[in-house]
């Protein structure tokens, strides 16, 4: 039974030109990963309410300085992106959107969706009063 | 290919033994079961990022009245089992993907197990004691 089987190969990915559909698989897999690291910030926030106002202070602290925020910043991108980029993904493995300018589009919808909603969530924070 | 369960003690033939199950003996159940945190991932984020608005700026006193009421907690639980359930399972295929050396791949899968499992129970003790009240 083990014996080695010849089986096909798929080209090598250098092979292909790299186009927008490619190189955003590629940050789906990153923002993943940064989602994944992620998740310290949530149990961090979770755990200080849950521990008491001084810890919740601490937490408020580090959300309310100009580094916190580009970490809180990048990770609604990273979230806003995958979110999208996954819905993409399922269209995909319900079988649609496979045609070469259909995944484009798909693509580029996701890109500009993420960007956008990105934005949007942030000035509703501001707008909230939440970030002053 | 002899398994646990070899042929010898078995009626059934190693065919029917794996078929629809794969080298890894759990079939597509993986693949499957991201997508399903995925779906349960893009309801659930909506109320989260309510809640997430709600939160901004308030004192620890309303926060600990915002996360500990039963709707919040409910969403809060349900996000954190889902996912954590899904980055598990991601990040086990990157590891799959990437590294081949099979000692260090075990001791990243157990890694990305263990503190998968750590992340869950930290939220979710978190979010039961805020509902119970601090
Ligand atoms: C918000 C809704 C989300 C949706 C719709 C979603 C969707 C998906 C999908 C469809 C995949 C498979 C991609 C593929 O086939 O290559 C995936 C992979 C992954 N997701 Fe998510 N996801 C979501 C949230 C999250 C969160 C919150 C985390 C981390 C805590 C996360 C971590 C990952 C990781 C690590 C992978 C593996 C990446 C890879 O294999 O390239 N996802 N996601």
């Amino acid at each position: 039974m083990a014996q080695h089987i010849e089986r096909p190969l798929s080209p090598h990915l250098s092979t292909y030109r790299l186009t927008l559909t490619m190189a955003m698989s590629v940050v789906h897999r990153g923002t993943g990963m940064v989602l994944y690291a992620g998740t310290l910030l949530l149990v961090w926030w979770l755990l200080a309410t849950a521990s008491g106002p001084a810890a919740y202070a601490t937490f408020q602290g580090f959300i309310g300085s100009w580094f916190g925020r580009l970490v809180l910043f990048g990770y609604t991108f990273a979230l806003v992106h995958h979110l999208l980029g996954g819905v993409r993904h399922l269209i995909w493995d319900l079988g649609y959107g496979f045609g070469p300018t259909e995944r484009e589009w798909l693509t580029r919808a996701a890109l500009i969706g993420s960007v956008s909603l990105t934005i949007v969530l942030w000035i509703i924070a501001f707008a909230a009063g939440g970030l002053r | 290919m002899s398994g646990p369960n070899s042929s010898m003690s078995s009626i059934r033939t190693p065919l029917a033994r794996v078929r629809g199950l794969g080298s890894a003996r759990s079939g597509t159940s993986d693949f499957w079961r991201q997508r399903v945190t995925a779906v349960a991932m893009i309801v659930l984020i909506i109320p989260v990022i309510v809640v997430v608005m709600m939160l901004l700026g308030r004192n620890h006193a309303a926060a600990t009245q915002i996360l500990g009421s039963p709707f919040v907690v409910i969403v809060m639980t349900l996000f954190t089992i889902a996912s954590v359930w899904h980055m598990k399972i991601g990040m086990q295929v990157i590891i799959e993907d990437y590294v081949h050396d099979e000692k260090l791949k075990l001791a990243l899968i157990i890694g990305n197990n263990f503190f998968s499992v750590a992340v869950a129970l930290a939220a979710i003790y978190a979010i039961l004691k805020l509902s119970f009240g601090v």
